[in-house]
């Protein structure tokens, strides 16, 4: 099953299949999300309109976690089985994910400051997003490091690896340490404790935020994959030319 | 185990003999400390109330500038892939190499950490705490360390970018680290920062010799 699709070629053929989808699944979900977000849902008692920069902030802090676990599981398969594609899957999550960071510690800050009276305070949610955006910038650092292509993509897989340790530590900070960024209202044992009206909307963003992320992944993969091939081929001339 | 210690002698006296590394270590530390009260002013409260802070803050970008030595010049002499080769696991020759690396390192910053204590008129409440957390922590840094100087080896610009690699992974000790000591001073028990320390340390000696061993397999293959 999973090198059936080590060929890129196969590869390729799926995602012309599926990236369409997946474009007009974001243009869809982010148009009704968004819409149910500013307009249909209600005001918090407590944070007025502010609340609905939850709908932006909430998706892209799950997004980053969630393709910082996804890098994690490539780099894994890639090192483990030598799965060229896993490793390139990788690569282009990373700058999706380090936006995703970014976009959740901004929306984040600008939250703050009406709420919190503050653009950032250093409690453990923050810090670690914080962290976990270094550990992308760091990978595609690393991963750009080296001539040969191979090295840098071996040593950026084993850096993802050591970084998880932070992913469990940003989820659960809200529950470890006494923050003043409030606990999970969601994803918990217990069920949601927030209303509807509010759910919808940030469940549509949500699946809006990773349709999204799956097709500019797919943008991303084939444009690796045509960069190899373009590589190849320039090794080819060169090798062609030195032999004349 | 006999090789284990021949590794660790064999990367002391390379220290020792070779440049004076842990000097220049040490004199960074002292330096950097000392260019605070230049930067914040010399009133003695302030600097009493950061003092644990600009200690162990200047104690890890000190040992950050010798990791990237941990693995460099075997790496470029060759006998770093000899090392590869050898029979015992390279996980051991890490350790070993880490260990050497703490004792070059880690404990001259410790010996020189009180003398900066007073002249940053830090509470003498603090002083053993400043000690021992720095004993409990500094092994964290080089072990975790050696993860990041194993995987820049042969990269362009290794020195910033191991810095980049590295240092977010240090906060977690750092963070432990200054409250321990502020604890103590603030009249508080420190027990709960120390365990938390003692835990980042035994959980690095666990995973980072089997991480920093892969990258190392990596880079020589």
């Amino acid at each position: 099953m999973l090198h059936r699709f080590a060929n890129p070629t196969r590869f390729l053929r799926l995602a012309d299949i599926i990236q369409p989808w997946m474009a007009w699944a974001t243009v869809l979900l982010m148009g009704a999300g968004l819409y149910m977000g500013l307009v249909v849902a209600p005001a918090d008692y407590q944070q007025g309109e502010s609340v609905r920069i939850m709908y932006v902030h909430v998706p892209s802090s799950w997004m980053a976690l969630f393709c910082y676990t996804g890098m994690a599981i490539s780099a894994a398969v890639g090192l483990i089985w030598k799965h060229p594609l896993a490793d390139l899957i990788a690569k282009s999550t990373a700058p999706i994910g380090a936006s995703f960071a970014f976009l959740s510690l901004l929306t984040g800050s600008l939250w703050g400051k009406p709420m919190w009276g503050t653009y950032w305070v250093w409690d453990a949610r923050l810090t670690s997003m914080l962290v976990l955006l270094f550990l992308y910038l760091g990978y595609m650092a690393l991963i750009e490091a080296f001539d040969d292509p191979t090295r840098g993509t071996r040593a950026s897989s084993i850096l993802v690896l050591v970084g998880v340790v932070n992913v469990p530590i940003i989820k659960f900070s809200v529950d470890w340490w006494n923050t003043l960024h409030q606990p999970s209202s969601v994803l918990k044992m217990s069920g949601p404790s927030i209303d509807a009206s509010m759910l919808w909307p940030l469940l549509l963003m949500a699946l809006a935020f990773t349709t999204y992320y799956l097709w500019v992944m797919l943008i991303r993969v084939r444009a690796e994959v045509a960069a190899n091939r373009i590589r190849n081929l320039r090794f080819r001339q060169a090798r062609g030319q030195g032999e004349d | 185990m006999c090789d284990f210690i021949n590794i660790i002698r064999r990367d002391l006296l390379l220290a020792l003999h070779q440049g004076m590394d842990w000097v220049m270590v040490v004199m960074f530390f002292i330096i950097a400390v000392v260019l605070f009260p230049f930067g914040v002013g010399p009133e003695p409260n302030i600097l009493a109330r950061i003092a644990a802070g600009i200690i162990w803050v200047a104690a890890l970008l000190a040992s950050m500038l010798s990791l990237e030595r941990l693995f460099q010049t075997d790496y470029e002499d060759g006998s770093l892939e000899l090392l590869v080769l050898s029979p015992m696991a390279l996980e051991w020759i890490v350790l070993a190499k880490v260990i050497a690396h703490w004792l070059t390192t880690g404990l001259p910053l410790i010996l020189a950490a009180p003398l900066l204590a007073v002249l940053l008129n830090m509470n003498t409440d603090g002083f053993l705490m400043l000690i021992a957390a720095l004993a409990l922590g500094t092994p964290s840094l080089s072990l975790i360390g050696a993860v990041g100087a194993a995987l820049v080896l042969g990269s362009r610009r290794g020195g910033v970018l191991l810095s980049l690699l590295i240092l977010p992974l240090f906060i977690p000790v750092l963070i432990f680290g200054v409250g321990a000591v502020d604890a103590v001073i603030g009249g508080f028990e420190a027990r709960a920062h120390m365990l938390i320390l003692g835990g980042l340390m035994l959980g690095s000696l666990a995973l980072c010799p089997w991480a920093a061993a892969a990258a190392v397999r990596q880079a020589v293959e």
